[in-house]
């Protein structure tokens, strides 16, 4: 296996106006490719702060995070901006879509910012939604889908450009049990299909669905371990 | 993309976006409008002012055409002098005068112009003919209708009249040859023409072969400093005013006027930069999570900020051609009010249409949305990744 990304004694500290918050406190990572890993500790443990940086869209207060073997902290905002956009997929707890944009074009958006024809883009959002079972709502606007859905346009839209790393924050967090089975099932799916997943999560039924699970304690691994998946 | 974006979050707040255009349109309705007051009156003056080709303006020394009763004497000597000059097409002697229709016991008065048919530049005949017989006139149709008279019929009109003896010097019976539209007169201002010496014998003997002014017309218009400077010599009771001369003094007594209209200006200018100011940092504040996604997928700092000054632009583009056609009828009808002002040409344009004021109108106010939406775009584009998805979350 090679590492896909590698966490060197990160510390991730908010300085506020007595003093500053302690997010993360050396943390050490490596992640393989095709790995399905999750994040798991009580809330303010740095579960999300260590996501950010593996996600780039942070930088380390010290140490180093790589992802395929490129420091993504020494990088400029252009370059870190292009590396995210080529390589990492995010979803997030509250989706985030585009509401003017329809679900095709909300999963087409980081395809015609990297480049991709229109023709070409077209082909692959079909495909994905198709593959998150949203292959007959491509033209409705999120307004008009369930949680359930936004949530699987999202997934849609973070795997647009192929990206190495998907990265998602609380995925399952604003929806109900039944709707979160599916996007559990989902991811599942995705890595059996290669995708790298890395999940933030404090739904149990999702963490035990990752064969890796880290776990956090005030900025720290405490333990992390290996799972039937 | 960027582009398709931009009017989809325009869209998105359709009677908030459509409310905006509005106000950008009044701002740029009102810069419009005050762009065309500052140059208007004046280009219309020079163009009232060179519209017959006279170039210079002869007056008793110290006033301007027509502001006093003061008279040029020796007119026939100093026509023919002028009319010798090689240099010099034309000369129009000019007397101006106060005339009375009589009526029984009442009368009208009206403004006559003594002048010779032959060279007049006063107005413009638009039916019959010239006043080229001793007792004819053309007269305007404030006149016409003042008098109910029509072409061909015979008014008694006099002129010259003494306080203390309570009579006229001259009265003739005149015949209405043509209908006429005066060039420098006000907006319903009776006015006749009538050839120059017999107004002149109407008026009595003070004012026997003399003119209140002459319009000269030249061969050459870069002759106009060698002329003025012989004119000066040659006639040293009169004041002898060029176009150029004359737009200067029009410049000085209009200075007030181009000082307010610019002051109005841009406040307007300022007013639709705040407007689309105001409603970009709005739009920007409700969606700045989904600012903060599209940055953290990977869309590029430069295109939200392109993406977010193009919403500005299109709502200041929008506003402002708009605005042209809303300042183009304010204009129209303001214009209608100020011609009405006492003593001054009806023929004036206070708001004259320019081409390149609007130009000026939409480009400054372009200008505007682009400024307008750069501060607020950088700044959402700017926003820090981690934290502002921290505190969207939170919220």
């Amino acid at each position: 296996m090679t590492a896909l990304v590698r966490a060197r004694d990160v510390r991730r500290d908010y300085p506020l106006e007595r003093e500053a918050v302690h997010a993360l406190r050396g943390v050490s990572l490596e992640i393989e490719k095709g790995e399905y890993l999750a994040i798991v500790g009580p809330s303010g443990c740095g579960k999300s702060s260590l996501l950010n940086l593996l996600g780039a869209i942070d930088a380390p207060t010290s140490g180093t995070v790589e992802i395929e073997g490129r420091n993504v902290g020494s990088l400029g905002d252009r370059e870190v901006t292009e590396f995210r956009l080529r390589h990492i997929g995010f979803v997030f707890q509250r989706f985030y879509l585009l509401p003017i944009l329809t679900a095709r074009e909300n999963v087409e958006l980081p395809m015609a910012e990297a480049g991709v024809s229109a023709a070409d883009r077209r082909k692959r959002s079909t495909e994905l939604l198709r593959y998150v079972d949203l292959g007959e709502r491509v033209k409705h606007r999120p307004a008009q889908l369930s949680g359930g859905e936004q949530q699987r346009v999202a997934i849609a839209r973070a795997l647009a450009n192929r990206p190495s790393l998907l990265l998602a924050d609380e995925p399952t967090g604003e929806l109900d049990a039944k709707t979160g089975e599916e996007i559990i099932a989902l991811f599942g799916r995705l890595n059996a299909d290669g995708t790298t997943v890395v999940v933030v999560t404090h739904d149990e039924s999702l963490a035990r669905a990752a064969r890796r699970v880290v776990h956090m304690r005030d900025g720290q691994i405490v333990r992390d371990e290996v799972t039937d998946g | 993309m960027r582009l398709f974006l931009a009017f989809a979050s325009l869209r998105r707040h359709r009677a908030r976006t459509i409310l905006a255009v509005l106000g950008v349109a009044i701002a740029a309705a009102m810069l419009l409008d005050m762009v065309m007051l500052s140059t208007g009156m004046r280009e219309s003056f020079r163009e009232l002012l060179l519209s017959r080709g006279f170039q210079m303006r002869l007056t008793p020394r110290g006033t301007l055409p027509f502001d006093t009763e003061a008279s040029i004497a020796d007119a026939s000597r100093i026509t023919d002098s002028l009319r010798a000059r090689p240099e010099i097409d034309l000369v129009s002697p000019v007397l101006g005068a106060s005339a009375h229709v009589l009526r029984g016991d009442s009368s009208i008065t009206t403004f006559a112009l003594g002048v010779d048919p032959a060279s007049q530049g006063d107005y413009q005949l638009i039916e019959g003919h010239d006043a080229s017989d001793a007792s004819s006139i053309v007269a305007n149709d404030d006149f016409l209708r003042a008098t109910n008279a029509k072409i061909g019929d015979t008014l008694r009109i006099a002129s010259g009249y003494d306080p203390q003896l309570r009579s006229h010097s001259g009265e003739r019976a005149l015949v209405v040859a043509g209908r006429a539209r005066f060039l420098y007169l006000a907006s319903k201002q009776l006015a006749i023409a009538v050839p120059l010496r017999t107004l002149q014998q109407m008026t009595g003997a003070a004012r026997n072969d003399r003119v209140s002014l002459f319009m000269v017309r030249l061969r050459d218009v870069n002759k106009i400093a060698e002329v003025k400077n012989w004119m000066r010599t040659a006639l040293p009771t009169i004041d002898v005013i060029s176009t150029a001369d004359a737009m200067a003094r029009v410049d000085e007594r209009l200075s007030y006027f181009r000082q307010l209209s610019a002051i109005l200006g841009a406040v307007s200018l300022i007013v639709g930069f705040l407007l689309v100011t105001t409603l970009v940092t709005v739009s920007v504040n409700e969606r700045v999570g989904e600012i903060v996604v599209m940055r953290a997928i990977g869309v590029s700092r430069a295109h939200v900020v392109q993406q977010i000054v193009l919403e500005g632009t299109a709502m200041s583009v929008a506003g402002a051609v708009l605005g042209t056609g809303l300042g183009l009828v304010t204009a129209r009808y303001l214009d209608a009010i100020l011609s009405r002002f006492p003593g001054l040409p009806a023929a004036i344009d206070f708001f004259l249409f320019q081409p390149r004021a609007a130009w000026t109108a939409i480009g400054l106010l372009t200008a505007c949305g682009v400024l307008a939406g750069l501060y607020p775009a950088w700044r959402a584009a700017s926003l820090p990744l981690a934290s502002t998805l921290r505190e969207e979350a939170v919220a």
